[in-house]
């Protein structure tokens, strides 16, 4: 396949199609609702099913009983949306039922949402934030594959620019490699076999064959995802090797701080730029790396300061962080303000390194 | 029984010394007597009625089971097919995504009346509405078990719970939810039918009610749903052998038994 200029949510939905997914369920919500449309064109192209669910309660636990029917699974909204989906998304990482969960957020005021979860349990969702649509692209296929390596849901944080920026993409199918089969998902074929499956948070079984139960049950999902924190942190790091000052941002306001680098750097200032591209897991080890040598870390995130507790407790106290971000929302709501720009960010910046406006060009 | 891939152990026959012998009572998919319940409890009737129209309608093979929260999901533990146990209020929703990607399954929600008509009236409407091809199984005994007997939905006027001390007032806590009436209104719905599992005629009854509403879904027919009145005598706080009664002399004024709907047979 060659590229082709798409619009962010079209080509999500292309990349998630192209990924196997075949079940999407979702409620209209801004700037979700464009991919929601997408999926509803483009479905039943393949024979697959999207649903225009009643509520975000419904949307995502459709999407939860098509993935334990072995289906790749999808859902989405933002905000307040995905606030009443979070008891469906802690239930399928309690029970074990991989889907994708792709927020289209409204900015970065969901970055605790997105990484602390509100459901109920000891659990985690991978979260991948792209930069911008092509990254989008990948992230798409490659949650389809990871909610099938982890038996997990796994989430997309993206926001309007994804959605609605066009970009020049390639959505072909993606190999991630090999995946473990899916004989645990229930077509209802081992009835009366006396090998009967089930999905069951609470891992009871059956009074014949009983299974490990609760404590045995959340303990070994501890530690899975105790491994996912160890094995799936991703980050992209930029002129980083010699800075003294590291800019962290996530998503895309990655680029609008890569930007701002290439600049300083061309005025003889040594900064560099750390972007997570996981969120969880936060790639702690990785940052440290980066900006464990430099005079300090400056924390760049449009809302009121949500990420900076990942980069402290990154840094463990060895390098001091600096919150040089804000909320900042445009008139509609929906998107970002002001301050997700260059000269915004350029100044907060040099303010946060101590150059004076005299020394500025 | 011939397609089977092993014969798990079965209902043991109940010899006594003397006596006739006795054939097991045992579901054929039952792996267990074993119910987990109250004594008294209307729901492993319903259960044992349920695995038995599965298995009559030779459906155990393609039977998903998606049960809710209460204590009907102890039937998880005691039957031999798939099950998926989901989140309270929300088995209709669950069973939408597992039909719509598994359409030869006979897919079933298992569900109580706090469960389908308190927390999740919007669910189950909206199935209904939208013509899904599932059974859904609302097991109503006018009160949270699970719980300890507080009021639900359903809880009938003048009832007697733990939040409504004095008995259900319509001024203070309002009217009942009648769930079959609402899903029979609705275009989308093919099949609805109440019954009670409190006498040998209503257990008969429930059977040929639960029959049609998987051939209405094995026909493609709509969505079907069966509300099954059961007697909970702890959660009603009368004495075990009080519940058949309680339930025909309280319950079934405000929910009458019979079929609602039945679009496969033409009025």
């Amino acid at each position: 396949m060659t590229a082709a200029l798409l619009q962010g949510s079209r080509a999500i939905a292309d990349s998630a199609i192209a990924a196997g997914c075949r079940f999407f369920a979702g409620y209209p919500m801004l700037p979700f609702t464009d991919l929601l449309e997408a999926m509803s064109a483009k479905m039943p192209e393949v024979g697959g099913t999207c649903i225009n669910a009643d509520s975000e309660i419904e949307a995502v636990n459709m999407a939860l009983g098509a993935g334990a029917a072995g289906a790749r699974a999808a859902t989405g909204s933002c905000g307040q949306g995905i606030a009443l989906m979070q008891e469906a998304i802690a239930e399928a990482a309690l029970n074990e039922v991989p889907m994708v969960v792709f927020n289209m957020a409204r900015g970065q005021q969901d970055y605790w949402q997105a990484t602390r979860g509100g459901g109920w349990g000891d659990y985690r969702t991978l979260t991948l934030a792209p930069k911008d649509v092509a990254e989008a692209v990948v992230h798409t296929q490659l949650l389809f594959h990871l909610a099938d390596t982890y038996r997990a849901p796994v989430c997309l944080y993206g926001d309007y620019l994804v959605a609605h920026t066009h970009m020049s993409v390639d959505v072909a199918p993606i190999d991630f490699g090999p995946l473990p089969d899916k004989s645990w998902a229930l077509d209802g074929t081992a009835g009366g076999t006396g090998h009967a499956r089930q999905i069951w948070t609470w891992a009871m079984g059956r009074d014949d064959a009983p299974g490990p139960g609760p404590d045995v049950h959340w303990r070994r999902l501890a530690q899975k995802f105790a491994t996912m924190g160890e094995a799936e942190a991703r980050h992209e790091s930029y002129r980083c090797g010699d800075a003294e000052w590291v800019v962290v941002s996530f998503g895309t306001a990655g680029p609008f701080i890569d930007y701002v680098v290439e600049e300083l750097r061309a005025d003889g200032q040594r900064v560099g730029s750390f972007r997570p591209v996981t969120l969880w897991p936060f790639p702690e080890a990785a940052l440290l790396e980066a900006a464990g040598r430099a005079r300090g870390v400056l924390v760049y995130e449009v809302n009121a300061g949500q990420m900076i507790d990942d980069v402290r407790l990154a840094l463990r106290g060895q390098v001091p962080a600096t919150f040089i971000g804000g909320v900042s929302i445009d008139s509609s709501g929906m998107r970002q303000g002001d301050l997700l720009t260059v000269a915004a960010i350029r100044s907060r910046v040099l303010d946060a390194i101590g150059v004076g406006a005299g020394e500025r060009r | 029984m011939s397609n089977r891939s092993t014969e798990p152990d079965r209902g043991q026959e109940v010899r006594i010394e003397g006596a006739r012998q006795v054939a097991s009572s045992r579901a054929d998919l039952q792996v267990s007597e074993d119910h987990h319940l109250c004594p008294g409890c209307g729901h492993p009737v319903a259960w044992r009625i349920l695995l038995e129209v599965i298995q009559e309608l030779s459906l155990a093979q393609r039977a998903i089971g998606v049960v809710g929260h209460g204590c009907y999901t102890n039937i998880v533990r005691m039957a031999d097919i798939d099950f998926l146990q989901c989140l309270h209020g929300r088995a209709p929703a669950v069973a939408t995504g597992v039909k719509r990607v598994q359409p030869q399954a006979a897919v079933f929600t298992l569900q109580g009346d706090g469960d389908m008509a308190s927390e999740g009236l919007a669910e189950v409407l909206h199935a209904a509405a939208r013509a899904e091809k599932i059974t859904a199984i609302m097991l109503n005994n006018g009160v949270f078990g699970d719980t300890g007997g507080q009021m639900t939905a359903a809880s009938v006027v003048g009832q007697r719970t733990k939040t409504s001390l004095e008995g259900r007032s319509p001024e203070l806590h309002g009217y009942p939810v009648p769930v079959a009436e609402l899903v029979a209104s609705l275009p989308g719905a093919a099949y609805v039918a109440r019954s009670a599992v409190n006498t040998a005629g209503g257990v008969a009854q429930t059977k040929r009610y639960l029959k049609r509403a998987f051939e209405t879904q094995t026909s493609g027919a709509g969505f079907s749903l069966v509300e099954v009145l059961t007697m909970c005598p702890t959660g009603w706080f009368v004495p075990t052998a009080a519940g058949p009664g309680y339930l025909s002399d309280s319950m079934q004024p405000t929910y009458p038994t019979g079929p609602l709907k039945d679009s496969l047979r033409p009025a």
